[in-house]
């Protein structure tokens, strides 16, 4: 009998399989954390061993080095035609945003200046309904208008495995094909697999990262889980929330409804 | 069980607005254990910034908007646990407004609980969203009287809610698992048994949710594979899609429809993994074929015992969403497994009143409303009913960009028209005649042709042919009428009156009436032919032996109940009566030519001026003395 993790992987690379054939300009968002790196042995599942269109990392020059060091290594041993941008400084962004999110905000504009340089029609992002609010409201193929914004009032229909693959002028789709899955399917996954990850996420010092973003604006959880195993066991007890340690979700009631609306994954 | 192979059930909560769904999954959450550090405090700190009472609802609304109105706009999925498995649940909005969220969230479900509240009963969307479920094919439902505080815990009151929506639930054939009083608020009968419903014997919430199943195909359907793509990224052509019901192995023989093609399937692929020996339902896979075909998403691969139905036609059960409503001949792109088509609305037959169950005719459909109608695709499909196979037999309706609405299909009254295109003998060469269709109607005086009758029982067809021959040979037309008298008794005489069987009635006339027109003949042919694909198909067969204008379709008209007025042989008395089933324009579908050559209007003229009006146009059709 399939597995809970086979019916997950299973739909992902359906989902994987219908956004390449409906979206002409398709490209993937690799942040080079956890989620990142189960997407993209997925696609590889769902590809047979190739990654069919284009990976993009938006940098906003703040990652941890194990990350960059992360994405020069399986750049070259996953094959990736990997597309780099950078970020507007943050004096750039919006002052009203509280700092955290204001900081976030850079990788918005990275991610918008990315769309309109090489015109892509369709973004595959790593998100997750279990990480936030907001994201728990999120559709398979998200709609996104001229300006990449979301507008969360008006969410199409999404039936079954039906999804609204069709693009409008000037707009582009967010696909999302690990939307179902949570963070202990991750590293179930992860363990059973064999996916590689960035080393941050196993405890040194009693300290370890459970989500990876910008250095400034993430900070390590209490922890002695130093493999995978530890992980999943640390998870299974927990009540701790996952993005704890990431600063833009807790700055304000509405700071991340307000960078999604804007743009951000 | 190890904790990775557990269960993951995901359940909607869905009902009225206000009647207390967030709450009940806030609720949920906090009894269970489940809600992560801090969450409690923060949802009562900003309770207090917002100087209102604390709301569990907080927990999934998580837009401004949505606690800025207190009111749910989207779906939201949020996970929990018991003892015995892992659950999703998916809050659903109870805003009329938010339909197309509610259905979204629902869509995603096996199992549904449906809340009312005790004060306020059953109302408009509680019966609205009945009826979606059951569309949906939820079929495991738990129906959840809350706020019984407001009622002061009154039973009968309780009681009457129970009786008055079971009633509805069962018209739909829904027989709810359990009817549960709970106070969503208080976390009465929730997690804890409730101190003030003593007389209640059944189970609180979540030992009932542990009585749901996950909805799993059933065994014994037949293999179905959309084709979702076909790679060539390396030396493996390879064939993508998940198998949506049944078991395929490498060695299967397998059949592309409607392309009807055959293959054998040589090899399962799989990327860092040994090739699967087998998959099954749900698996998402990629084979490889002993020869070249060309196919296409779209496709659906079957085993060639048990394959799914051809035809593009069908009847379909929807609702529909937006504000612009749906009006026959409107056109929209359907979305059927991997297939898209563009569709037009042939009829819309009945608009349903979710609320009250009530069902009438009409000629449009508004936003939220449930119909039965039927829709006309460009091409043939491979399909199935919903009811044989619901994978293959739901669909969604796509207009500008969105999806507009969805729905089941069903064949009911319309043929399978796999017979009708399948080519069993292939190794033919045409022949080359000695005669010539010039010479024959230098001979005659006129050309051969195919003059096609179609119209309602009744209309008048074999009285304007049996005329109309007999006005023809007078003029000198070698002319021949062929109807169910001359073809029911022989060339036919093993066929019934399925769809299946009238279909291939009407094949084997177009085919017959063909060969007579090439021999020379002009020949009428009187048959009611509803079907639209049908009268295509004997066109096209005259059309490639004689070439284009040999065929002309000429719509007979009169109205039903002109028809059943004159009713002469009694038809559609026994129709009416049940005694005959499938009858044509009573029981059974008749689909008038969208564009006929000719068409005869019997209801209000007579029958010398309509055999006049035939002849004149006959006779400047196939006339070779001009």
């Amino acid at each position: 009998m399939a597995s809970q993790l086979d019916r997950l992987e299973s739909r992902s690379i359906y989902i994987f399989r219908e956004a390449f054939n409906s979206i002409d300009k398709l490209a993937m968002l690799w942040s080079l954390g956890k989620d990142s790196n189960v997407m993209m042995w997925l696609a590889k599942k769902a590809f047979f061993g190739h990654v069919p269109f284009p990976v993009a990392h938006v940098d906003t020059g703040k990652k941890f080095p194990e990350m960059y060091a992360f994405r020069d290594e399986y750049v070259k041993e996953w094959d990736l035609n990997l597309v780099l941008r950078d970020c507007p400084p943050v004096e750039e962004m919006d002052p009203s945003l509280p700092p955290a999110a204001r900081s976030a905000a850079r990788k918005t504009a990275g991610l918008k200046g990315l769309l309109a340089e090489q015109g892509y029609t369709g973004l595959i992002a790593g998100i997750r309904r279990d990480e936030e609010g907001t994201r728990a409201k999120e559709r398979v193929f998200s709609p996104r208008g001229t300006d990449a914004e979301w507008d969360v009032r008006n969410q199409p229909p999404e039936l079954w495995d039906q999804y609204n693959t069709a693009v409008p002028p000037g707009a582009h789709l967010r696909i999302h094909p690990l939307l179902h899955w949570t963070e202990i399917d991750i590293w179930r996954y992860i363990e059973r697999e064999g996916v590689p990850v960035v080393d941050l996420y196993f405890a040194k010092d009693g300290k370890r990262y459970r989500s990876l973003g910008d250095q400034d604006i993430t900070s390590p959880v209490k922890s002695e889980a130093a493999d995978i195993a530890a992980i999943i066991a640390e998870l299974e007890a927990t009540r701790e929330p996952e993005r704890a340690g990431r600063a833009m979700d807790h700055e304000a009631e509405d700071a991340f409804e307000r960078l999604r609306a804007d743009g951000y994954m | 069980m190890s904790s990775q192979n557990r269960e993951r059930l995901p359940v909607v909560i869905v009902g009225h607005v206000d009647h207390g769904k967030s709450t009940l999954v806030g609720r949920l959450f906090h009894d269970t254990g489940s809600l992560p550090d801090g969450r409690l405090e923060a949802i009562q700190e900003m309770c207090t910034r917002r100087g209102m009472p604390f709301e569990w609802a907080f927990l999934t609304d998580a837009l401004q908007g949505e606690r800025d109105q207190g009111v749910t706009i989207d779906t939201s999925h949020v996970w929990f646990k018991t003892d015995k498995r892992d659950y999703v649940l998916i809050d659903a909005p109870g805003h009329k407004e938010f339909l197309r969220n509610m259905v979204t969230g629902a869509a995603q479900a096996d199992a549904a609980l449906l809340l009312i509240d005790a004060a306020e009963g059953v109302r408009e969307q509680s019966r609205r969203h009945g009826y979606l479920l059951h569309l949906l094919g939820i079929s495991q439902v738990i129906v959840v009287i809350n706020k019984i505080d407001r009622v002061g815990h009154d039973r009968e009151r309780i009681a009457e809610i129970e009786t008055d929506y079971t009633r509805y639930l069962s018209e739909l054939g829904v027989i709810p698992r359990f009817v549960i009083p709970i106070s969503a608020r208080d976390g009465d009968n929730v997690v804890e048994r409730s101190r003030h419903t003593p007389w209640y014997g059944g189970p609180t919430i979540v030992e009932a949710l542990d009585h749901f199943e996950p909805a799993a195909a059933p065994p014994d359907l037949p293999l179905r594979l959309p084709v979702q793509d076909v790679y060539k990224f390396d030396d493996r052509r390879i064939i993508a899609g998940r198998i949506e019901a049944g078991i395929l192995r490498p060695g299967d023989e397998v059949l592309f429809s409607p392309s009807n093609k055959t293959a054998r399937v040589k090899t399962l692929e799989a990327w860092n993994a040994s090739s699967p020996i087998e998959a099954t339902a749900g698996d998402s896979v990629g084979i490889t074929l002993d020869e070249q075909l060309f196919v296409e998403r779209g496709d659906v691969i079957s085993h060639i015992e048990r394959a799914p139905i051809e035809s593009d036609v069908f009847r379909a059960r929807l609702f529909w969403l937006p504000r612009e409503p749906m009006e026959v001949g409107n056109r929209y792109t359907m979305k059927l497994h991997t297939t898209e088509v563009p569709v037009t609305v042939q009829s819309i037959d009945k608009v349903i009143d979710a609320t009250s169950l009530d069902s009438g005719g009409g000629t449009v459909v508004q936003q939220n409303a449930v119909a039965e109608v039927v829709l006309r695709a460009d091409r043939l499909l491979a399909l199935d009913s919903y009811i044989t196979c619901p994978m293959t037999g739901g669909f969604v309706l796509v207009h500008a960009y969105r999806i507009i609405g969805g729905g089941n299909l069903s064949m009911e009254g319309y043929p399978d028209q796999r017979a009708m295109v399948s080519v069993k003998s292939t190794n033919i060469t045409a022949v080359d005649h000695a005669v010539s269709g010039e010479e024959r109607a230098q001979r005659t005086g006129h050309r051969g042709g195919v003059i096609w009758f179609t119209g309602l029982s009744g209309a008048g067809k074999s009285t304007i042919a049996q005329a109309t021959a007999r006005a023809l040979f007078q003029r000198g037309y070698q002319v021949y009428v062929l109807d169910g008298d001359n073809v029911r008794g022989g060339l036919n005489a093993n066929l019934g009156f399925s769809p299946e069987d009238r279909a291939e009635n009407i094949r084997r006339v177009g085919e017959a009436a063909a060969l007579f027109a090439d021999a020379g003949v002009l020949v009428i042919t009187a048959f009611i032919s509803p079907y639209r694909a049908d009268r295509d198909r004997a066109r096209a067969a005259a059309e490639r032996l004689l070439g284009e204008d040999a065929f002309q379709e000429i719509h007979i008209e009169a109205d039903l109940a002109t028809c059943e007025a004159r009713d002469p042989k009694g038809l559609y008395k026994r129709a009416r009566s049940g005694e005959i089933r499938d009858f044509t324009g009573v029981s059974a579908p008749y689909e008038a030519p969208d564009k006929p050559d000719l068409v005869i209007d019997t209801g209000g003229n007579a029958v010398d001026q309509c055999v006049d009006e035939v002849l004149a146009y006959v006779d400047s059709h196939y006339s070779a003395r001009k």
